[in-house]
This record gives C-alpha cells, sequence and structure tokens, in this order.
C-alpha cells in the first residue's frame, strides 16, 4: 500500500521535498506526544456517570434535552399568544397574561434554547471529539456549569408561581418599566428572572472557560486552528463573544435588581407611577439599553455562529465537497464576532439617544453585512459542482440557506437607520428575527440533531417521519413569517394584545393573522412528530453503521460508535489533514477521514490550487 | 428535484406575494415619503439578491444532486471569485447606507420654523401642550404634577402662563406646516407612533426627546404607542388631525392656558370652601 | 510550537497545501505554551476586566446627573488597600520560595496571605458599618450605591480567590502534587491576587477622583 503511495509521490515533481524525505522511517509519521496525555475522571457510581457527570458528551446531552425541554414551553406559549392574536375575540388570555407569555417565550427561546443548546449542548458534545480530545480541560468545572443552567431553569420557571406570576416586561426588560407598577410581575418574577439570568451567566461562564481552553489547548497531534472544521470555529468564537458579552448583561441585571429591591435609582429615572410618585431620582433608562444590547447584539450571534459553523459542515459532508473558501469562512467568523461588539445600538435608533449615534452605528451595522453575505455566497458556492446528497441534514441546511437569506436581507432594512424609523417596533421586526434567529438557527439544530443522533445512540433516525417534518417545518415556518413583513408595512406594532378595529388597518390584515395561527399550529404539530421520532428511534431506529455519513471530521472516527469514555481508546488520534478532503481527485474514495495517514489512503495526491 | 422545485417556487411566490398581496403601508400623510422611497431602492436590491440566490441553489440541487459515479470538484477557493463578490457586495451596501444616512440627517435636523407641540404621554394615554402666544413651552417638573397642574408646570416661569394644554387624546396640527413634536413622559418609555407619518420616537423619563415633520395631507389619524409600556400599551391610542388653517384656528381657540385653568380651580376650590363652610 | 506566528500568519494558512500539510502534521495541538490553569484564569480575568469596565462605564455616565453627591471616602479605605498592596507583595515572594523549593517559608507565605485577604474582606466590612452609621445608605444616593456594588463585586472575587487559596494551600501541605504543579497552581493564585489589587486600585481612584 504504503509502495503505491510512494510511488504516486515521485510522479509529481512539485512533491519534492515532501513526507518522503523525512528521515524517519515511518513515511507519515507525526511525531510522538511530548505533551502527556491528558488525565480522566472516571466515575465510580450511577449517580455520577449519568446523573452528576463529568462526561462532556453527557453533559452535553443534558444541555440538550434541559433546553429542549425548556424550549417546549416556549413554544406552548407561542401558540397561545397567536391563538389570542386570531381570535382576540375570544378573550381566552388577559392582556396581563399575554404580555407574561411574550417575555417568557422570548426570553426562553434566546438564552435558554438556543444558547443553552448550541454551545452548552453541541459545544460540550463536539468540542472535544471534534478537537481529538479525551475530554473538557476542567470536567468538574464543565459538571457545575450544567447545574447551575437547571437552577437558572428552576428559578424562571418558579416565577409562574409566585404571586403576580411571571416578569411581562418583555424580554428586553426595559426599566423604568420593568420594575413599576403598571407591568405584570413588576416585584415578584421579574427579580426571579434576574436572578434566573444572573445564574445563566454564572453557569455559562464555567462552560465557556471549558470551552475555550479546550480548543486552543488540548487538540489532537497535528489538529491545527485552521484544521480545525468550521462548526469548532463557530462555537469557539461564539463563546468568546459570550464571555464578553454576558457581563453586560450581569451589570445590567445586578443594577436593576438592587433598583427593585433596595429602592437605588441607577436606571430609575423621578416618575410618577399610576398617579404615585416614587422616590427615584436622576437614573438613566437609555443606560440600561446600552448595557442590554451590548449583551444583545452579540447575542444574537452567539447563537447564529454556531449555526454557521454547524450549516457549514454540514453542507460540505453532504454534497461530498470541499466547503468553498476556508480561510474565508474562518474570516468572516472571526470578523463578524468583532463586529458585532460596535453595532449594538442598531437596536436603539429611535430610543431616545443621541440620533447622532444612528450615522455610526447604521455605517458599522451595514458593514457587518459584507462578511455574512460573503458567508452566504461560501454556502452556495459548497453546493455548484457538488454532488449533493439530499439527506436529512442536506434538506434542513437548505433550508437554512433560503430562510437565513431572508432574514438577512430583511436586516439591511433594519440596520439602515432611516428605513428602521417606520419599521422599528411593527411586525416587521418581529417577521425579521424570527426568521433570521428563530427559524434559520432551528432548521440547522434540527439538521444537526438529524446528522449527530447516530453519533450520540449508534441509531438513525427515521427517514420518512423526518421528510414529513422537514417540508412541514420549512414550508410552514415560511408561511408564517414572510406575509408577518407586510403586516410590518401596514404598521401593525408589535407587543400588541390586540388591535382591535384600528382605522388604518383593513380587516384583511387581521384576517391575516388567522393564516398564520393555523399556519403556527401545523409547525407546532410536525414538531411533535419530531419528538416522537428523537425519543422512539433511540430503541426502534435502524442500527447505524459506522461513520455514517462518510464525515471526514474526528467525532466520527473513535474506536467505539457511540464514544466510549476517553473517547478515544487507548491512544488519542493524531491527525493529518483538514476535514473537507472530499471528492479528493485520485483518491478511492470520496472521502477521506483527519486521522488516516497518508500510507492509507489509495491515490491520494490533494492537487495544490 | 421536488426539492429544487419548492426552493424555485418558494422564490416566485415570494415575489408574486409582494406585487400582488393586498398589505402595504399606509398612504403618506406627511414629508416623510422619502423614507417610503429608502424602503423601495432597498426591496429591489435586496430582492434582486434573494431571487438570485435562491435560483442559484434551486439550479445547483437539481443540476448536482447526487450520482454514484459522479465527483464533485475539488476547489478549496477562489480568491478571485471571492474578492468580486466581496467588492459587489460592498457597493451594494453603500448604495443602501447613502441614502439612508442623508434621508436621518434630515430627519434628525429640525427646521427652524417648525413650530412646537408637546407630546405628553403616561400610562395609558396622550396629552399635549402648545406653547401658545410666546411660542415658548414653559418649563416643568415631574415634582410639580398633581391634579390642578397636571402637565407639572413650574409655577414661577412666565413662559408657562399662556401654554395651551390639551387634556384630551385629540391633537390638531397644521398641514403644511413643520411641526417639531417634543416628548415628554412622567412613567415608563412610550413612543409617539402615527402610521401614516412615518416617524417615531421613543419618550424617555427624565429626558425631553423630539422629532419632527410636515403633515402633507388633511385628515383624521390614529395614534398608536410602539414602545411597549405594560399592560395597557395595546390599548394607548389617541388622534392627531391635521387640519387647514381655518379649522385649526377654530380649534385652538377652544383650548384653554394655564393661566385660565389655575384660575378655574382656584375658583372651584373656593366654591368648595364655601360648601364645606356651610 | 517552536515558531512564534501571529494570528495573521496563522489565519492566513492554506491547510489544504502540502508545505502546510507537512508543518501541520509536526503541530502538537497546543495553541499557546501555558498550562491550561493558567489560560483559564487569564480568560476568566479577561471576561471579569469587561465587567469592571463595564461598571466604570455606567459609573461614569450616571455621574454626570445632577443628583450626584460624593461620598466620603474613610481613612480605612486606604489602610484596606495597604492591607491589598501588602498580600499581593508576599504572595509575589511567597511564589519565589515556592520555586526554589523553601517550604516552610512558602507555607508561611500561604497563610499570610489568607490573613492578609481576610483581614481586607473584614476591614472593607467595617468601612460598610462606618458609612451606614454615618447615614450613607445604598438609598441615600446612587454614588452611595456604586460604591456597595463596586465593594461587593470586588469582594465575592476576592472570595472566589480565597476559595482556590484554601485549596491550593491544602495541597501543598498535603504533598499531593508534582513539584511543576503545586507550583502552577500558587503562580496561579497569586497573579489573581495581583489583578485583584490592581482592579481595587482602578475603583479605588475613580471614586477617589469623583
Ligand atoms: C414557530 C415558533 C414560534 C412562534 C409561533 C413564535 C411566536 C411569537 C409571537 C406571537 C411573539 C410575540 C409578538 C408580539 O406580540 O410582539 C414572539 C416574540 C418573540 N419571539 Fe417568537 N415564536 C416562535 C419561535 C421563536 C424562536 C425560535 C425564537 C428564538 C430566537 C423566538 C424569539 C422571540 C423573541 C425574542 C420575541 C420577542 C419577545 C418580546 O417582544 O419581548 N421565537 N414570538
Ligand atoms: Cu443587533
Ligand atoms: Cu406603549
Amino acid at each position: 500500500m504504503s509502495d503505491e503511495y510512494e510511488h504516486k509521490l515521485e510522479a509529481k515533481s512539485d512533491y519534492a521535498g515532501d513526507a518522503s524525505s523525512v528521515s524517519t522511517p515511518d513515511i507519515d509519521a507525526v511525531p510522538d506526544a511530548e505533551l502527556p496525555d491528558q488525565e480522566l475522571y472516571h466515575s465510580h457510581s450511577w449517580w455520577t456517570t449519568y446523573v452528576f457527570s463529568q462526561d462532556a458528551k453527557y453533559i452535553g446531552i443534558q444541555y440538550a434535552l434541559t433546553a429542549i425541554g425548556t424550549g417546549l414551553l416556549g413554544l406552548v406559549l407561542s401558540w397561545l399568544m397567536r391563538i389570542q392574536l386570531a381570535w382576540p375575540g375570544l378573550g381566552w388570555l388577559e392582556p396581563s397574561s399575554y404580555y407574561q407569555f411574550v417575555t417568557m417565550h422570548g426570553m426562553i427561546m434566546v438564552v435558554y434554547l438556543l444558547t443553552a443548546l448550541f454551545l452548552g449542548g453541541f459545544g460540550n458534545l463536539l468540542i472535544p471529539l471534534m478537537c481529538g480530545a479525551r475530554d473538557m480541560a476542567f470536567p468538574y468545572v464543565n459538571m457545575l456549569s450544567y447545574w447551575a443552567f437547571v437552577v437558572a431553569v428552576v428559578v424562571l420557571l418558579a416565577s409562574f408561581f409566585v404571586p403576580g406570576g411571571p416578569t411581562g416586561a418583555g424580554w428586553t426588560l426595559y426599566p423604568p418599566q420593568a420594575i413599576t407598577a403598571g407591568t405584570p410581575g413588576y416585584n415578584g418574577g421579574i427579580i426571579l428572572m434576574l436572578i434566573s439570568l444572573i445564574l445563566f451567566v454564572a453557569g455559562f461562564t464555567m462552560g465557556g472557560l471549558n470551552y475555550i481552553i479546550t480548543v486552543l489547548q488540548l487538540r489532537a497531534r497535528g489538529m491545527t486552528l485552521m484544521r480545525l472544521p468550521l462548526t469548532i470555529w463557530g462555537i469557539f468564537t461564539a463563546t468568546v463573544l459570550a464571555m464578553f458579552a454576558f457581563p453586560a448583561l450581569l451589570v445590567g441585571c445586578l443594577m436593576m435588581t438592587l433598583d427593585s429591591l433596595l429602592g437605588t435609582s441607577f436606571f430609575m429615572p423621578a416618575m410618577v407611577s399610576l398617579g404615585e410618585t416614587l422616590t427615584h431620582e436622576g437614573g438613566s433608562p437609555i443606560l440600561f439599553q446600552h448595557l442590554f444590547w451590548f449583551f444583545g447584539h452579540p447575542e444574537v450571534y452567539i447563537v447564529a455562529l454556531p449555526a454557521f459553523g454547524i450549516v457549514s459542515d454540514l453542507l460540505s459532508v453532504h454534497s461530498r465537497k470541499t466547503i468553498f473558501g476556508y480561510r474565508m469562512m474562518v474570516w468572516a467568523i472571526v470578523g463578524i464576532g468583532a463586529l458585532s461588539f460596535f453595532v449594538w445600538a442598531h437596536h436603539m435608533y429611535v430610543s431616545g439617544m443621541n440620533p447622532w449615534f444612528g450615522f455610526f452605528f447604521a455605517t458599522t451595522t451595514l458593514i457587518i453585512a459584507v462578511p455574512t453575505a460573503i458567508k452566504v455566497y461560501n454556502w452556495i458556492l459548497t453546493l455548484w459542482r457538488g454532488n449533493i446528497v439530499l439527506s436529512l441534514p442536506m434538506l434542513f441546511s437548505l433550508g437554512f440557506i433560503v430562510t437565513f437569506l431572508n432574514g438577512g436581507l430583511t436586516g439591511l432594512f433594519l440596520g439602515n437607520v432611516t428605513v428602521d424609523v417606520p419599521l422599528s417596533d411593527t411586525y416587521f421586526v418581529v417577521a425579521h428575527f424570527h426568521m433570521v434567529m428563530g427559524i434559520a438557527p432551528i432548521l440547522v439544530v434540527f439538521g444537526a440533531i438529524y446528522h449527530w443522533y447516530p453519533l450520540v445512540t449508534g441509531r438513525m433516525m427515521n427517514e420518512t417521519l423526518g421528510k414529513i417534518h422537514f417540508w412541514i417545518t420549512f414550508i410552514g415556518s415560511y408561511a408564517i413569517y414572510f406575509p408577518m413583513h407586510y403586516q410590518g408595512f401596514v404598521g401593525v406594532p408589535r407587543r400588541y394584545y390586540e388591535i382591535y378595529d384600528s382605522p388604518y388597518i383593513d380587516v384583511s390584515t387581521l384576517l391575516l393573522n388567522k393564516f398564520i395561527t393555523i399556519a403556527v399550529l401545523i409547525v407546532g404539530a410536525a414538531q411533535l412528530l419530531f419528538l416522537y421520532n428523537l425519543f422512539a428511534s433511540a430503541r426502534l431506529g435502524k442500527k447505524a453503521e459506522k461513520n455514517p455519513w462518510k464525515a471526514n471530521s474526528l467525532e466520527w472516527q473513535t474506536p467505539q460508535m457511540p464514544p466510549e469514555h476517553g473517547n478515544w481508546g487507548k491512544e488519542p488520534p493524531k491527525v493529518y489533514r483538514w476535514p473537507y478532503d472530499f471528492s479528493v481527485p485520485g483518491a478511492k474514495e470520496d472521502y477521506i477521514p483527519q486521522n488516516q495517514p497518508p500510507s492509507e489512503i489509495i491515490g491520494a495526491k490533494v492537487e495544490k490550487t | 428535484m421536488i426539492v429544487a422545485l419548492s426552493i424555485f417556487l418558494i422564490t416566485i411566490g415570494s415575489v408574486a406575494f409582494h406585487f400582488w398581496s393586498p398589505w402595504w403601508w399606509t398612504e403618506v400623510a406627511s414629508n416623510w415619503g422619502n423614507m417610503d422611497d429608502t424602503i423601495l431602492l432597498t426591496f429591489w436590491i435586496t430582492g434582486a439578491v434573494f431571487i438570485a440566490i435562491c435560483f442559484f441553489v434551486a439550479y445547483c440541487v437539481w443540476k448536482y444532486s447526487y450520482k454514484k459515479d459522479r465527483r464533485a470538484e475539488y476547489k478549496p477557493e477562489d480568491k478571485k471569485l471571492e474578492s468580486r463578490l466581496t467588492w459587489a457586495t460592498a457597493i451594494g451596501v453603500a448604495a443602501l447606507l447613502a441614502p439612508g444616512l442623508v434621508v436621518w440627517n434630515q430627519y434628525v435636523t429640525v427646521p427652524k420654523d417648525a413650530y412646537k407641540v408637546e407630546v405628553f404621554a403616561y400610562q395609558w394615554g396622550w396629552k399635549y401642550r402648545l406653547p401658545g402666544e410666546d411660542n415658548i413651552l414653559g418649563k416643568t417638573d415631574i415634582k410639580y404634577i398633581n391634579d390642578e397642574n397636571p402637565f407639572g408646570l413650574i409655577l414661577e416661569d412666565p413662559n408657562g402662563k399662556d401654554d395651551l394644554l390639551v387634556d384630551a387624546q385629540e391633537l390638531h396640527v397644521l398641514k403644511d406646516r413643520p411641526v417639531k413634536f417634543e416628548l415628554r413622559t412622567i412613567d415608563v418609555l412610550h413612543n409617539f407612533y402615527v402610521p401614516q407619518f412615518r416617524g417615531k420616537m421613543d419618550m424617555v423619563p427624565g429626558i425631553v426627546t423630539y422629532y419632527w415633520l410636515t403633515p402633507t395631507r388633511v385628515g383624521d389619524f390614529e395614534v398608536l404607542c410602539a414602545e411597549y409600556c405594560g399592560t395597557g400599551h395595546y390599548a394607548m391610542r389617541g388622534r392627531v388631525i391635521v387640519d387647514e388653517e381655518k379649522e385649526y384656528k377654530k380649534w385652538e381657540a377652544k383650548q384653554i392656558t394655564f393661566e385660565k385653568m389655575l384660575a378655574k380651580n382656584r375658583k372651584n376650590d373656593n366654591l368648595q370652601l364655601v360648601k364645606k363652610d356651610k | 510550537m517552536s515558531k512564534k506566528k501571529s494570528i495573521f500568519q496563522l489565519l492566513t494558512e492554506k491547510p489544504w497545501e502540502q508545505d502546510q500539510i507537512e508543518a501541520d502534521n509536526e503541530h502538537q495541538g497546543q495553541t499557546v505554551n501555558l498550562t491550561k490553569q493558567k489560560l483559564g484564569l487569564r480568560t476568566l480575568m479577561a471576561a471579569s476586566t469587561v465587567l469592571f469596565s463595564l461598571f466604570i462605564v455606567a459609573y461614569s455616565d450616571r455621574m454626570l446627573v445632577h443628583d450626584w453627591r460624593n461620598m466620603p471616602e474613610p481613612w480605612l479605605l486606604w489602610f484596606n488597600t495597604g492591607i491589598l498592596v501588602i498580600s499581593s507583595l508576599v504572595f509575589h515572594q511567597t511564589t519565589k520560595y515556592a520555586k526554589n523549593e523553601f517550604f516552610d517559608k512558602t507555607k508561611n507565605g500561604l497563610y499570610f496571605v489568607g490573613f492578609l485577604a481576610y483581614s481586607f474582606l473584614i476591614g472593607q466590612l467595617i468601612v460598610w458599618y462606618q458609612l451606614m452609621n454615618t447615614g450613607y445608605y445604598a438609598t441615600s444616593n446612587v454614588a452611595n450605591a456604586f460604591f456597595y456594588l463596586f465593594t461587593t463585586i470586588h469582594a465575592l472575587h476576592i472570595i472566589g480567590g480565597i476559595y482556590f487559596w484554601g485549596k491550593t494551600t491544602s495541597k501543598f501541605i498535603k504533598k499531593s502534587l508534582k513539584k511543576e504543579e503545586i507550583n502552577n497552581l500558587i503562580d496561579i493564585c497569586a497573579v489573581y491576587w495581583h489583578f485583584l489589587l490592581a482592579v481595587w486600585l482602578v475603583l479605588f481612584g475613580l471614586m477617589l477622583s469623583s
């Protein structure tokens, strides 16, 4: 085998001075580790194996299931709201409940579902495996991170049961409204929400520390940064963003908690609340908004970047083609991450801040569109001349491209100050952010679950159910959110419990609400199908072969599938190439795993480009 | 095949929806028609990109769907193509941004001849105050708000005496005259929004924000609160009526000044005192 | 590993090209030459720096409002600052002892550092007590509120430090770790101590100067 390889090598002149001239007898030897193998914690009881697990794979699954469970609540809340919007005559929700549901829905979806799922779930599952590590850098801290998240969720849910109910302040929690009498849950629910967020940030910091150190320091030999799959680049960059962005949320939450509990005036100005003069003085509500969005905008990318990374890998694997423009993709991820700290006030064009900021933030916002566009181009150029397998992950990735494109383009409307003026705080905004950070990342989540399910359970998910799930979810959610933009044009404001016979809104706009709600309920039902598939396939699914998608990245190359504790058996892997060697000219197979030494490849020759 | 076709149809459907659905913005009633123009420009540029990319995806899915004996192309990158696309995008984005910034500049620069109206928001309703003859709005402080002085005017400030207080959900403005709305709230954030005017700005307790516009057609428009302000947010409606000079004067004449109101209150108080004495 | 690369060089590598492949195959899988604990601490310090910077930004913004009333700076704060400076110096010295394997000196150094850290916390509590006795409540002015907030957050950082100091000290005394490992931990604690001193000096300076 190696003869054949050497023969090939000699045939190419530009190959001179390559591996064959390395003096060691074994031509493709990666030098032995100078670094000692990672020490592992071994659990001894059922409790430490399954509950207080320190194995990143388990923690990832725990994170994912907890996040999805919480997300289901967010989903149910959205149905309740949608029914209210479509049939306001039923009067089955009080306005205060509507606002509580909007708030809990928004916060749950953004923070407790997507952030926790992408970073805590996929991060834990994939970082050690894709980097070729045995586990995270600090497994104990990693476990604490998960349990802090659980406590945060419990505190959040507890707010449903305190007097006054959960907060109805909107997920942006703007003071003074969040902590004054006109808002539901202004003295109980909001405090629990703030405490829950503080816990979440604390827990996340512990997890984030692990993700960063593991990616930087614990990779397999041969795994340079530029050989990492884009999934890892996305999760890694998102984690760095989160480490810098969450402090802003923490500062905002802490100061607001004090304003509410002690009566300080960090954010609270002098005001008359429902006829009663409060004792606060001089505080600045806009300061809170700056802090909130200094967190909130990067938060959008904390959700988006992992999705970007994952979808890049799905597209590449399932079109059997090298990701197009890997370096550009990495730069775009890093660039978007960096820029995302300079655009926050585009959420505040009409907030009453100094209007001259508008020029600066509109410019930075539109600049960030460029690297984002590059990513889209590179995804579609990956499809170009590929060999596209229309598997479930590919279908969801295609769905992602369409919805993300749509949402990204409407972002150009809202980012451009002037255009934002008539559209801000209307349903156009609701449609935009659901398309871009609701639907698009969720489609990636689904794609990723179908893709990595065999890695976790050793079985495949049911393809037919999956296809039904895809078509309903994709077409359905497009049908929900595309028309919603036009309600925004009409001028229907967001966070409206009811928009009864306003003179400028004609009946058909209200009719549209009914259509949207029906679509919502159908899409919702399809998710039950997905849940069934998710749980039933763990026992009934077809047994997966090893590396079922014929992927290159390391997570599929473990000695056992699903990987066992410590991931790699006796010897951690050595890496010989980047993860995108698909359809390499001359090679027999259309994929070459990252840890495959050159000597084992039949007929491989990577052309210089 | 089905996948490619669906993406194709979704694209066509979106475009068709855009042109043929009945939902579109209300007829503009202020000088901010140029906001609509920037939206249209954005629509043309982004729409073209949307169609191009979706069609491209549909084409790829159709053309390059999996065949066992075909190999994908091995091409890690194409610098030239990538830099071309980058530049094209940058130019497109600049073309969107430039007119946007121009209009924003107009939006935040109030013309000198604009007359002022204070919009006063509270949970959950609207009041208005006009500067009166001296054209100056008297100073206010939240401390002074009470039943007699609902706007919290500072009594010592002479400019406030002739301010017209409109304690109703209805405001009249003049057609074709630039008006500067000075936005004030005594409790939480609100936002003074009339869909037909296009303009918007949050009202923030502790500071006075503003925006301006010139109404361009006579009519009766609904005011909505566009910044979440608590349970009554959705019901925080008012009316703005754009008048020609004559009707406006009639309406203005009916409003009472701060001084008169104080006097009236005092009279009432006296009456009450008299009653009590009996 | 040996060659230091700039981020720029690193991000322009073409991992699919033959020369790069050969170079990459030699790579050891570590990005920077630091122990994972050291790099971890730096990461946390970076996040913490962002946190304090944002507090400072909020402080500076809020300061400009007319209702701001400055707070007196009790002399005890200077004393506490002194304690913090000394503890940092002692810790610095202790790391040197540890490197030279002076077991007793290191042990005493660690104990002394712990003592100073607790003293600092108690000192801060006394400052609080004095201020509250003289009527400077968090609610009476936002400047006071910032003071209590800053000192609390800083103290929480110190308490976190004390936790790790405790673990390190007990490991050191039990001699349960290899020499490099325990020195690594002591170094880390020391760096954290210096960091908290720096944070305190910035916060204290800020409150003095306004
Ligand atoms: C198909 C599933 C979903 C439906 C039907 C849905 C529906 C809704 C509805 C009706 C509202 C309230 C709009 C208003 O009254 O202003 C809302 C708000 C919101 N949704 Fe969703 N949503 C869904 C999924 C998601 C996802 C996945 C996310 C994650 C990013 C998300 C994030 C939000 C946020 C941040 C808000 C704003 C909350 C606020 O105004 O405070 N939603 N959604
Ligand atoms: Cu943003
Ligand atoms: Cu409102």
